[in-house]
């Protein structure tokens, strides 16, 4: 599902030239269950934003489904954005003026689904994070635990194949976060391809393989199953 | 671009971001609404000073015999010269770019009646063409004096308003009787009420006008007082005062050079320093206008600056799950469209009920006659509500247009 040959992605802060990842070659499979960790600053997040078409790489091909990511248009990676991939981010991101049910609505709106099935669809996404009674919500209303199981169900919207999750649970207690970690392990049971970033091992070590970072390079690719 | 999808987005986010979008509205309505009274006020002031400029005629020229100040032709200097009635039909004759020649006889002092009523006031001797040249407007239902008047030396009068008040009060006076100096007189007319910023002899709302014929054979005056005219063309005053020395030199006998022989009052020269005055007035307020302005847009500009920090991340938020670029500045040029377009027409029409409200306030007074009625201009109000949606969609359009142009990654990073 993921190849990645020689990826590099350099920042450039005023005169200073940093680069987070120096060459990483990368294959992840249909249904992969896999988890990245590393040091800070070792480059997880870069990746994660870069496999997840949120950034584009300085050099290197990225392939996607065997689709060459680094000749996309602005409004063919917002597509992918939308339809193949689902995004869960450590700070939830969720529009902070809307409700739980508008929010998992949005990316349903961009993907121009209609009136009826967008209100079937955010019903059924809310049902299964467990969240029905709290789609009139505002993030503001919500526990921690209940704001990232609405992001997740936002990444859901529109069915796509791959879930990233960038440390989903590190702005949570230990339950919601077991909680959360059961929710991606069921994704994955159903077919998904999971990529979780985390600095918890007992996270890392329920997934498939553990891609280790360190200084922008892959170090070890184990596979625990 | 899918419009419905766009829509969509749009109204929802509307609805979800009330208290930004309503002070983004206030600010725009109160810049349109400060600038449109401001300058509407000042429209006011101008039209009205305009009219009141006008009260005593418009266009007109008045002359007065003086003496003369250079021997001519064997006469020595210092000779009183004097117009008679016979100079108003001579001056007709002898200049045919004169459109109206009038003039008038005076006496201050003079007793007027009726019933238990006595006042002293000016009685004038005037011509029928005093009706337009000097603004002597009969009030409905009654009229000025005219030719026939003239020709059979009617005994008829025709009063200013204020001194139809003090003789009769509320009582209708057309067809009374009244007295000047004990002779009776029929009120024939009540002049309408105007504003007169400028005169030559009193304010003619406390004159009593009769037929200039009439008023020779009761007074016995064989001098004018004055002579007016208005000339067929306005930007030719010079030339035409000329020609008027010219003519009354042959007739009167004086040095047509000899500027003290005629006194000439050209109220049109005067109205052009006038009209500057006026102009004056307006650029102070269009230059207090444009600084209001200035501060409502910089108002409109600060709560856009501030919600873009907000606005970055969920431009960024809405670019990861897959919203295009397109979409997003769609989104935001519609909203800036709407709020100038309710917030701008929203202000004037407000202006608009203030200024109508302010013109059905019941109160005859003498301030208001000054100031005007405010009026509302819907040029300027198009202008300025323009200029406030530029300013606003510049310094909201901007920084989205800059946040949905990097990556996703670095809006969602955004402090």
């Amino acid at each position: 599902m993921i190849e990645m040959k020689e990826l590099r992605k350099a920042y450039t802060t005023g005169k200073v030239e940093f680069e987070a990842l120096k060459g990483i070659d990368l294959s992840i499979k249909h249904s992969e269950m896999v988890a990245v960790v590393g040091p800070s600053g070792s480059g997880k997040s870069t990746l994660m934003n870069i496999i997840g078409c949120l950034d584009v790489p300085t050099s290197g091909e990225y392939r996607l489904e065997d689709d060459p990511v680094n000749e996309m248009t602005s409004n063919q990676l917002a597509d992918i954005r939308n339809k193949k991939i689902g995004f869960v981010f450590q700070a939830f991101n969720l529009l902070p003026y809307a409700t739980a049910y508008e929010n998992i609505e949005v990316p349903l709106l961009f993907a121009r689904v209609s009136g009826k099935k967008r209100r079937e669809r955010v019903n059924e996404l809310l049902a299964r994070v467990g969240l029905a009674d709290k789609a009139g919500n505002k993030p503001t209303e919500m526990s921690g635990g209940e704001m990232q199981r609405t992001a997740i169900a936002r990444s859901l919207a529109n069915d796509p194949d791959l879930i990233l999750a960038d440390e989903p649970t590190g702005n949570l207690d230990s339950k919601s976060g077991g909680e959360i970690v059961k929710i991606f392990h069921e994704l994955w049971s159903a077919g998904k391809t999971v990529i979780i970033i985390t600095h918890d091992m007992n996270i890392a070590e329920q997934a498939q393989r553990i891609i280790r970072l360190k200084d922008g390079l892959v170090e070890g690719n184990g596979n625990l199953a | 671009m899918n419009l419905a999808t766009i829509y969509n987005i749009f109204i929802r986010d509307f609805r979800k971001q009330k208290k930004r979008i309503t002070l983004t509205l206030v600010a725009l309505a109160w810049g349109t609404i400060s600038i449109m009274l401001l300058l509407g006020f000042g429209e006011g002031l101008h039209q009205q000073l305009s009219i009141n400029r006008k009260g005593m005629g418009e266009g007109i020229v008045i002359l007065w015999a003086g003496s003369t100040s250079l021997p001519y032709k064997g006469l020595p200097k210092g000779r009183e010269l004097a117009f008679t009635a016979d100079d108003i039909d001579y001056l007709k004759a002898s200049m045919p770019e004169l459109a109206e020649v009038g003039g008038e006889y005076s006496r201050w002092g003079v007793e007027v009646r009726h019933g238990n009523s006595v006042v002293s006031e000016h009685v004038t001797g005037i011509t029928p063409n005093y009706e337009t040249m000097r603004n002597h407007i009969p009030e409905m239902g009654s009229r000025m004096v005219n030719e026939l008047d003239m020709q059979q030396k009617r005994r008829v009068a025709f009063l200013g308003d204020e001194l139809k008040n003090r003789l009769f009060g509320d009582e209708d006076a057309i067809g009374k009787q009244i007295f000047i100096r004990g002779l009776p007189f029929t009120v024939i007319g009540v002049m309408q009420h105007k504003m007169q910023m400028s005169s030559y002899s009193g304010h003619d709302l406390n004159k009593v006008s009769i037929p200039l014929t009439t008023f020779e054979a009761v007074f016995g005056h064989r001098y004018l007082n004055n002579i007016i005219y208005v000339p067929t063309d306005l930007n030719n005053m010079a030339a035409i005062e000329r020609r008027i020395y010219e003519v009354f030199s042959a007739k009167m006998r004086f040095d047509p050079d000899d500027d003290r022989a005629i006194s000439v009052w050209d109220t049109v020269a005067g109205s052009r320093e006038f009209t500057n005055i006026l102009f004056g007035i307006k650029l102070f307020l269009g230059i207090i206008g444009g600084l209001t302005l200035l501060i409502a847009g910089v108002g409109v500009a600060n709560i856009m600056y501030v919600s873009i920090k907000e606005r970055t991340r969920e431009i960024g938020i809405k670019m990861a799950v897959g919203g295009r670029k397109s979409y997003i500045l769609a989104q935001f040029l519609i909203e800036a469209f709407i709020i100038t377009f309710v917030g701008g027409f929203g202000g004037m029409a407000v202006s608009y009920i203030l200024t109508e409200g302010f013109q059905r306030i019941p109160i005859e007074s003498d301030v208001l006659d000054f100031m005007g009625r405010p009026t509302i201009s819907l040029e300027i109000g198009l202008v300025v509500i323009g200029i406030l949606g530029i300013m606003g969609l510049v310094s909201g359009l901007f920084p989205a247009m800059k946040a949905a142009s990097v990556s996703p990654v670095e809006s969602l990073r955004y402090e």
